[in-house]
């Protein structure tokens, strides 16, 4: 009837699991209880739950992002304060079998629910608003992707309390993550909350390039489009492309665990290799899919701040669609030692130093970008020049891991971690918080405050660098990853160090939850009522803070690239003539996103445990819910709304 | 458009990337046909996956032991008379015309599902014979990649039933006319990884 | 200012059509797919190809069908308002290439390289 499910499920028997769940379901309870005392769910249900606005969605994404980052970093913090005590003969606090789950959680709940969900919620949000048109191509499917991404959050976070996580890295490889040797339901929930996830970035990738390629504001051809665009676009292509290729691959894992397939197993002619072969063949693009936004937001920020148009626009664009292509075409380097040849290795070697010429063109762009402005030290800019130092010296690192030779010694060890925690710290996760203060008066209205915001860029600043330095010198020395205690004293100092940068980090992100209490309480000190807090360049600026739904009355036109900025020096240039009242229609709200999440995570959790008839029951929900939303026959809300304001605006 | 464009200023037409958002049908038609290169590149993984496995046969049949290449061509043939009679529906709804839209539908519907069910007979014979998926690589490799070519197929006939709902109970409205569409692009597609299907697993097998 | 306005249908009826193509079209594509699957089957099955040669043929005869798809079934054109599908369509093959023969290149050279897997496990007993 349950399948394997049973009371044993909960481990009972170990205190930080259940310290750990307990802490969440009472937050839980205590925010579900806050709700219905204050009456919000009215509220929540039909301006969030069941929005299919860009913009709520967005803002949605970001929110959960910023959830599961902390999560994340709980994660991370208990692998930083065991390995500062587990040297010698100690074991620290945490077991092997806990701290195996421990990083895997972490590398999972880092990329694909925090760096790729904020990134999503940040193209969400951003790119309609850029492009000057009213919503994404499909409102309604936006919702579903969001929903899709949240049940699979849901699933992962269950693996606390209900059972166990992979203990296998957050790839999964096999054989290990087969289930000869992992029998638990750990690599089941990772692969089905990945599958459902990513069946939900999939379809905001399709979603997102069309808008894109289809739906622009009148006179915006491609070369007028932010630069902010371009990167969505060509990290939307690359999901679009990518993310098949891991949900085939994790469909592959899931027949040799379920059915007995042998893909990737040592009997019967399995290759494991494929498997890693594969994966990569999407991992390394994800790595793109996760910087070409950022880079994006870093543009933006940059030019906007420095009071210039972006220096080289061509040149950044087609260095953006260079690294679109060329990331399909490093993959092997993530498994350099592994067996492949010399010839093989070399190539793969040298197309990865390949892609970094790119991304050094974009670094000079925005260099000379600077060069001349007139810089304005707001909180955003602090994120942009720290992760121009900062990406420059990952980078660096990754072409010095993409020499075969040297990676041969340096691979699977703590050099490697901190190679990649430095791009996508300092790339991914500042290019997100450069965003998010950027374009948070853009979505609330009122301005974060500033010496907080600055206060949590020095923390994750100082913090990253004490926490990672320490890792690459004690690569060198000879720490692999992924070890749960070590016998070499002589280590114990810089993981000590680490510690302590990590724990700067924490500051930072207690002081993100401080900033968020302290700007809105004072929000009306803060309000931007021009629309326009930073002097910016593009649309989105030109709209009222927040925008509504329809985002703009009449749709600008548009005549160059930066239209708002050269709207700006003559306002009078650019006027149209029409009625002062527009009919404007707006897609009609609909909960079919959350409904399906609701049987996804029913079939989801069903098919871990082997609860067949509940699987069977959540597909069926599910087929039923698509259909009943097959036939609405009204999708759409029409709005009266004056637009002088909007057109005096422009 | 392409003289009109260089000569006069004035009368420069506008090209198509600066006529501000396309019509919901044009969008709706490339969304859809993103999702169908996305579809391609599962199918490019399965059949990576095939071409690698295809060798491992772990003292198992083989594929030459086991293809059939009459009923392959069979099949072929069948699912090729179904992605014409599809065309044939999809221009009877494009005029609107009820009688020979659900002929050739219906005509569709059953050459798809004999297809499917001719899939099945041999998975089933194969299964019997004890050439079953777990048996070897190359035998999973097969049974997931002829398999889900067969499920989409077997998808491709639910929706078609639902379309004929859609246009029995809400007529040929816009809506609909973008899902039938969409429908024809998919069957079309689906054809198009058959190519790959019998070229790559059943006339290269070795 | 606003006052919501229920709709119940898309205005779209003044929207172009996308191109349908023609019976004569289809009809066109059928022949040349017959034409070219019953050649590849006939390539598989004969003596009078250079062995060899086998594999090339029927993979020029399958992009050739593939082709054949794509313009009579599919209605892929050089019109300007498709170029976004041609170049999607392009980016999707070129993934596919990359994919399908970078992943047999590579495990034909680990293949070649590495002990396989059960070797490897009967030396570990």
């Amino acid at each position: 009837m349950l399948g394997k499910l049973s009371w044993a499920a909960i481990p009972f028997d170990q205190p930080i699991p259940m310290i750990a769940s307990l802490l969440v379901m009472l937050t839980i309870s205590a925010i579900l209880l806050l709700f219905t005392w204050k009456g919000w769910w009215p509220y929540l249900w039909s301006e969030w739950i069941t929005s299919v606005d860009h913009k709520r969605i967005g803002v949605m994404y970001i929110l959960l992002a910023l959830v599961m980052l902390v999560r994340g970093f709980t994660d991370a913090i208990m692998m930083r304060s065991q390995l500062a005590l587990a040297a010698g003969g100690a074991q620290g606090y945490l077991p092997p079998e806990h701290y195996n789950q421990i990083f895997s959680a972490h590398g999972t709940i880092m990329i694909f629910f925090v760096a790729m969900t904020f990134m999503v919620g940040l193209m969400n949000f951003v790119v309609p608003l850029q492009l000057g048109i009213r919503d994404v191509a499909f409102p309604v499917l936006n919702s579903v992707s969001f929903w899709l991404t949240a049940a699979g959050v849901l699933l992962v976070n269950m693996s606390l309390v209900i059972g166990e996580f992979a203990r296998t890295g957050w790839l999964v490889y096999p054989p290990l993550s087969e289930l000869a040797y992992s029998p638990g339901v750990g690599v089941d929930y990772y692969l089905w909350a990945l599958q459902i996830s990513g069946a939900g970035t999939l379809l905001s990738g399709i979603n997102l390039t069309t808008t894109i390629l289809k739906l622009r504001a009148p006179g915006m051809g491609y070369m007028r489009m932010p630069i902010f665009c371009w990167t969505a676009l060509a990290s939307n292509l690359l999901i679009v492309a990518a993310f098949p290729i891991l949900t085939a691959t994790f469909a592959m894992l899931l027949l040799d665990r379920y059915l007995g397939f042998h893909f990737f197993t040592n009997e019967a002619g399995g290759n494991a290799m494929m498997y890693i072969n594969l994966i990569w063949a999407w991992g390394h693009p994800e790595v793109y899919i996760l910087i070409l936004p950022a880079f994006g937001v870093f543009s933006e920020v940059i030019a906007t701040f420095s009071g210039k148009a972006l220096f080289g626009y061509r040149s950044m664009v087609i260095a953006t669609m260079a690294i679109c292509v060329l990331s399909f075409m490093v993959w092997l380097h993530h498994f350099f030692t592994m067996g492949a040849g010399a010839d093989i290795n070399g190539f793969f070697g040298i197309m990865t130093m390949i892609i970094a010429v790119p991304t050094g063109v974009k670094v000079f762009n925005w260099l000379f970008t600077l060069y001349g402005g007139r810089l304005r030290f707001d909180a955003p800019v602090y994120w942009a020049l720290g992760f121009m130092v900062t990406f420059v010296v990952g980078g660096m690192t990754g072409v010095l891991l993409a020499i075969p030779p040297a990676d041969f010694v340096l691979h699977n060890s703590l050099f490697l971690v901190a190679h990649f925690h430095n791009v996508i710290i300092g790339g991914v996760l500042f290019g997100a918080f450069a965003g998010y203060t950027f374009w948070f008066p853009k979505a609330f209205g009122f301005k974060l405050d500033e010496r907080i915001g600055k206060a949590i860029f020095w923390c994750w600043f100082i913090g990253f660098y004490l926490a990672f330095m320490p890792l690459y010198i004690l690569g060198l020395m000879g720490a692999t990853r992924r070890m749960q205690h070590y016998d070499v004293a002589g280590w114990q100092p810089l993981m000590l160090v680490a510690l302590l940068g990590a724990i700067v980090i924490l500051a930072g992100i207690v002081l993100t939850g401080v900033q968020l209490v302290v700007s809105i309480r004072t929000r009306d000190q803060r309000r931007d009522h021009t629309g326009d807090p930073w002097n910016g360049r593009t649309l989105e600026w030109s709209t009222p803070s927040p925008p509504p739904a329809w985002n703009f009355a009449v749709l600008p036109a548009v005549n160059g690239l930066d239209p708002y900025w050269e709207a700006k020096k003559s306002p009078k240039s650019h006027r149209q003539n029409g009625p002062d009242l527009e009919t404007i229609a707006v897609p009609r709200n609909s909960p079919i996103g959350f409904v399906l999440a609701f049987f996804a995570v029913m079939a989801g959790f069903a098919l871990i445990w082997h609860i067949w008839w509940m699987a069977i029951a959540g597909l069926i929900g599910a087929l039923m819910t698509i259909l009943a939303h097959a036939w609405r026959v009204s999708d759409e809300v029409e709005y009266v709304v004056a637009s002088q304001r909007q057109r005096a605006a422009i | 458009m392409s003289a009109s464009s260089s000569t006069h200023s004035e009368v420069r037409e506008i090209p198509v990337s600066e006529r501000g958002p396309a019509p919901r049908n044009v969008v709706v038609s490339f969304g859809f046909w993103l999702f169908l290169l996305s579809d391609i590149v599962i199918f490019a993984a399965l059949f990576a996956a095939f071409a690698v496995l295809s060798h491992e046969t772990a003292g198992g049949p083989s594929g030459n032991d086991l293809f059939d290449r009459n009923r392959v061509l069979l099949e072929t043939a069948i699912l090729l008379a179904s992605s014409f009679t599809c065309g044939l529906m999809s221009l009877a709804v494009e005029q609107r015309k009820l009688i020979p839209a659900a002929a050739w539908g219906a005509v569709t519907f059953l050459l798809g599902a004999t297809f499917v069910g001719m899939e099945l007979f041999e998975f089933h014979g194969m299964i019997e014979s004890g050439a079953r998926p777990d048996r070897s690589a190359f035998l999973s490799a097969f049974f997931t990649l002829v398999g889900t070519h067969g499920l989409h197929v077997s998808a491709g006939l639910f929706w078609l039933l639902v379309m004929f709902a859609q246009i029995a109970t809400l007529g040929f409205r816009p809506m609909v006319l973008r899902r039938l569409r969409c429908f024809s692009l998919f069957w079309h597609a689906l054809d198009i990884v058959w190519i790959g299907v019998f070229t790559i697993v059943y006339l290269g097998a070795h | 200012m606003a006052e919501p306005i229920e709709t119940t249908e898309d205005q779209e009826a003044g929207a172009p059509r996308v191109a349908g193509g023609s019976w004569q079209g289809y009809l066109t594509g059928m022949v040349f797919a017959i034409i070219l699957t019953l050649a590849s089957f006939w390539v598989a099955g004969t003596d009078l190809v250079w062995g060899p040669g086998v594999p090339i043929l029927l993979a020029v005869l399958a992009i050739a069908q593939m082709g054949v798809h794509l313009v009579f079934f599919l209605h892929i054109s050089s019109a300007p308002d498709s170029l976004n599908n041609i170049l999607a369509l392009a980016f999707g093959v070129f993934v596919v290439a990359l994919v399908v023969f970078g992943s047999m290149i590579i495990m034909a050279n680990l293949n070649a390289n590495m002990m396989s897997m059960p070797e490897l496990m009967n030396m570990q007993r």
